[in-house]
């Protein structure tokens, strides 16, 4: 592990401006003690979490590694809080003796209470870079919250598989769109899986079946239904499959979609034996008999292929599990980026919903 | 209610509409032979490179791996020693299972690169792979081994019926050098060419892969503020700097055969100042790309042998220090002819002309055992035409000076000049500095990860075409059969230090090498 060194501001009762200040502060002595510690430039995080919380939350955000936003604003929330207290790290990445340069990245945690809230964006404002990107997180719901500091925000963070109710993950999702960017960690953990099914039909003598797609099972952990409604959602709006509700049977989904030349059957079934969130496999079977079946697996996923005369291959495409630090930290990565066909994907899979 | 889905973009309707969106785009199924497979490129850069892809799932959905080496070993062996190879030079620690998955598909096929049996063996290795994966696959054959097997291997794969395929693509991925003189590259291209289409040909210049000389793309093509001054009417000159703090350490056999002319300038050194001089192309394909560099090259006038003694300078290092340690010099090194007259330091003057840089001089330098590990390009700026401020008692106004960084610290600095604080109307030189360290969250990838990928995809962007390379060569050519033709000893200059002072003969009145 590369050594690390952290300058620690704190203060009780203390100010924006103070919490402003200190962290100019550092940084400037950081710079004087050794001019190759540079600030990250890259972008701002506030993230809002209920302060019995905040240790969970500070290890999940430690696990995203070079993902970790250049500033991180906290807010640790405790409604009976009167007084505003606040911490300010400066960590370092790396030495500076050895590497040419060493990132310095800030963290600043606000213990704040209800009298705060209203007021909420006039002490976040100053704290964020100017001209960097934003990202709000909001990981234990305070959704009122999120809308009071959208204001500053580029992008906000979700997870729709947080969201006991499918349907409010993604009218919230809806919500949010044209006033932010929604990375959503239950779409980033399809990203694998929408990569393999686009390579498997990527030949060009392929490409032509993708309109002759007659089955698709989607196979999910069994609170990550909306990951799969995305997945579904995400193939019916590329192939311009017009869709309708899904019906339960079951603790599956199941339903008919429109394409162009026939209609396909999608069925979303729960895996209750799959221990983390997200997708455990997936098959789609096309008009000539070819199929293609994608299981999680060690190293990798495990691929089994059936070809329109019935001939069978198994094989393994090699793939590390990024876990959810890394879906965290490539939420964070993410916020920089724009993925176009999310919002699609959302809107069919909200159409499809029972 | 049913509702209509979101419409692709047309031309994700002309293609895959499923690759929209996607970062990475597929890779069609491929199997990669890697000739010279137990070679220290092959365990350093290219096993490391598959193993990473195969750890970021970018590797295609099929893929099979074959190495072709002269040592007799089972399969068994073969892959263990891949695996030791990745573990020790992976640039993250390798996932267990995910190296196991990758392993799977790999043999081995023992025999010399001229051995009729070894491309039958090879072949049936091919189809084998084919009927397992129960489709075509694509074949990449990368030559990793000594520069002289090329011509050999490429044709035993034309004889053998190996380089088309009748459902799959084909292609060769060939390392550099890429031939040691004009005659030589001609004679490599037209031998590789007389077996494969030029579609099928993937010459490898590894810095053609890093991040750092594709942002200078980006750099000049996605930021208007620097065109309109970008011309010979605002700059003054460029310098290209490719210096190395280090010697020739167990490369004595391959560095005093090429010399810092072949080692960097021919390639590297002459691709960077392809980026700096080309035009912007009509668009980011392989051809309109490469189509531009080419027209930088042509613009460079083939040196004269009455010129090079004035535009070219050479030397080697003589024993001095680095680090703090006592360093032999170049002839001292172990493998060292103790005679050689290579060169261990090489600096160019050069010219393009054309209508945006007629004039303006490009110097190009590189060396070993310099004073400190430096690769950029500094773009001075003209002085201004007249100066209001006294400049007595400053460091006085320096002309504008865009500094672009490569390595180690890759950035972007711009030298202003500047008032110092006081009452006086002093001005110094500041600099405004930009570290692309500091502005983006994902770690580069290693050049051979980028390139190897592209290569199986048939992207040749970042590949050199067989026109830029004898380019190239016109432009060294005559600079290397004039060095041969001069006897030794060369100039030395001191280990560690800023180089020959013979280099500042070459400079344009008035001009300077920047310090390492």
């Amino acid at each position: 592990m590369s050594p690390r060194s952290d300058a620690v501001w704190s203060a009780q009762g203390t100010t924006p401006d103070a919490i402003e200040a200190a962290l100019r502060q550092l940084l400037i002595e950081r710079h004087a003690e050794n001019d190759r510690f540079m600030p990250a430039r890259v972008l701002n995080m506030i993230a809002f979490v209920d302060r019995a919380w905040t240790g969970e939350i500070a290890n999940r955000l430690r696990g995203v590694g070079r993902y970790h936003a250049s500033r991180l604003i906290v807010f640790a929330y405790e409604p009976r809080r009167e007084r505003l207290d606040a911490r300010v790290t400066i960590a370092s990445e790396g030495d500076p003796e050895s590497e040419a340069i060493a990132l310095l990245r800030e963290t600043v945690v606000v213990e704040i209470g209800d009298r705060h809230l209203d007021d909420l964006i006039t002490i976040a404002d100053p704290l964020v870079v100017t001209d960097l990107p934003t990202l709000l997180w909001s990981p234990h719901g305070h959704y009122d919250i999120v809308e009071e500091l959208l204001e500053l925000a580029q992008a906000v963070l979700l997870d729709s598989v947080d969201e006991p109710i499918a349907r409010e993950a993604l009218d919230r999702v809806c919500g949010l769109t044209g006033r932010a960017y929604v990375v959503d960690l239950a779409w980033l953990r399809t990203t694998p899986w929408r990569e393999r099914i686009a390579a498997a039909f990527d030949p060009p003598r392929l490409r032509r079946e993708l309109n002759t797609i007659t089955n698709v099972t989607i196979r999910h952990h069994p609170e990550s239904t909306v990951a799969a409604m995305l997945l579904a959602g995400w193939l019916a709006s590329r192939l311009r499959w017009r869709t309708s509700p899904l019906v339960a049977h079951g603790v599956d989904l199941v339903g008919k979609a429109h394409g162009a030349r026939q209609d396909v059957t999608l069925r979303l079934q729960g895996a209750p034996e799959l221990l983390v969130r997200g997708l455990e496999g997936l098959t789609v079977e096309t008009a000539s008999g070819r199929s293609l079946q994608l299981d999680r697996g060690a190293g990798g996923l495990r691929a089994r292929a059936r070809d329109p005369r019935g001939n069978v291959h198994e094989w393994t495409i090699p793939g590390a599990s990024r876990g959810e630090s890394g879906i965290l930290g490539e939420g964070i990565r993410q916020a920089l980026l724009r993925d176009p066909t999310y919002i699609p994907a959302v809107t069919v899979a909200r159409a499809m919903l029972p | 209610m049913a509702v209509a889905a979101g419409q692709p973009t047309p031309k994700a309707e002309a293609g895959n509409p499923l690759v929209e969106g996607l970062e990475r785009l597929p890779v069609a199924p491929t199997t990669l032979v890697i000739f010279g497979a137990t070679g220290d490129l092959a365990r350093r850069k290219l096993l490391p490179a598959l193993y990473n892809l195969a750890h970021d799932g970018a590797l295609p959905e099929r893929f099979y791996l074959v190495g072709v080496s002269r040592k007799e070993k089972a399969h068994e062996d073969y892959r263990a020693e891949c695996a030791e190879a990745i573990r020790r030079f992976s640039r993250r620690k390798p996932d267990e299972e995910v190296l196991k998955a990758l392993l799977e598909n790999v043999r081995y096929i023992p025999g010399t690169f001229d051995e009729e049996s070894v491309y039958a063996e090879l072949g049936k290795t091919l189809d084998e792979f084919e009927q397992e994966a129960g489709e075509p696959l694509n074949r990449a054959f990368y030559l990793a081994t000594a520069p002289h097997f090329f011509p050999v291997i490429v044709e035993e794969l034309g004889r053998s019926k190996l380089a088309h395929h009748a459902h799959a693509e084909v292609r060769v991925i060939i390392e550099k050098p890429f031939g040691t003189t004009l005659e030589e590259a001609r004679e490599l291209n037209r031998r590789v060419l007389a077996i494969f289409d030029e579609t099928q040909v993937f010459r490898i210049d590894h810095y053609l892969g890093k991040e750092t000389v594709q942002n200078m793309m980006a750099f000049r093509f996605a930021n208007g503020m620097f065109e309109p001054f970008w011309n010979r009417n605002y700059i003054d000159s460029v310098q290209i700097t490719a210096a190395e703090d280090i010697g020739i350490e167990s490369r004595a056999d391959y560095y005093d055969k090429a010399g810092a002319l072949r080692d960097l300038i021919q390639n590297h050194m002459l691709q960077l100042l392809c980026h700096v001089a080309m035009e912007p192309p009509v668009s980011f394909t392989a051809e309109e790309v490469r189509n531009e560099k080419v027209k930088v090259l042509k613009s460079v006038p083939e040196p004269t042998p009455v010129e090079i003694p004035q535009i070219a300078v050479r030397a080697q290092y003589g024993p001095g220090h680095a680090g703090g340690e006592d360093v032999p010099g170049y002839l001292e090194e172990e493998g060292v002819p103790p005679d050689s007259t290579t060169e261990t330091y090489a600096a160019l003057r050069l010219e393009v002309d054309n209508w945006r840089w007629a004039g303006v001089p490009f110097y190009l330098r590189t060396g070993k055992r310099l004073a400190r590990k430096v690769t950029e390009i500094a773009v001075t700026l003209k002085p201004v035409p007249h100066l209001a401020f006294s400049q007595e008692g400053s460091l006085g106004v320096q002309p504008n000076q865009l500094v672009l960084t490569l390595q180690p610290n890759e950035g972007v600095s711009l030298r202003l000049g500047a008032k110092i604080p006081g009452t006086r109307m002093i001005i110094r030189p500041v600099n405004m500095e930009f570290l692309y360290g500091t502005a983006f969250l994902s770690q580069s990838p290693e050049a051979y990860e980028r390139l190897i990928t592209d290569a199986m995809r048939g992207d040749a962007t970042l590949f050199t075409r067989n026109d830029e390379v004898e380019a190239q060569w016109r432009i060294c050519d005559p600079i290397v059969r004039t060095w041969a033709g001069t006897p030794g000893p060369l100039p030395k200059y001191p280990a560690g230090s800023q180089g020959p002072k013979e280099a500042e003969l070459i400079l344009r009145e008035g001009d300077h090498w920047r310090a390492i």
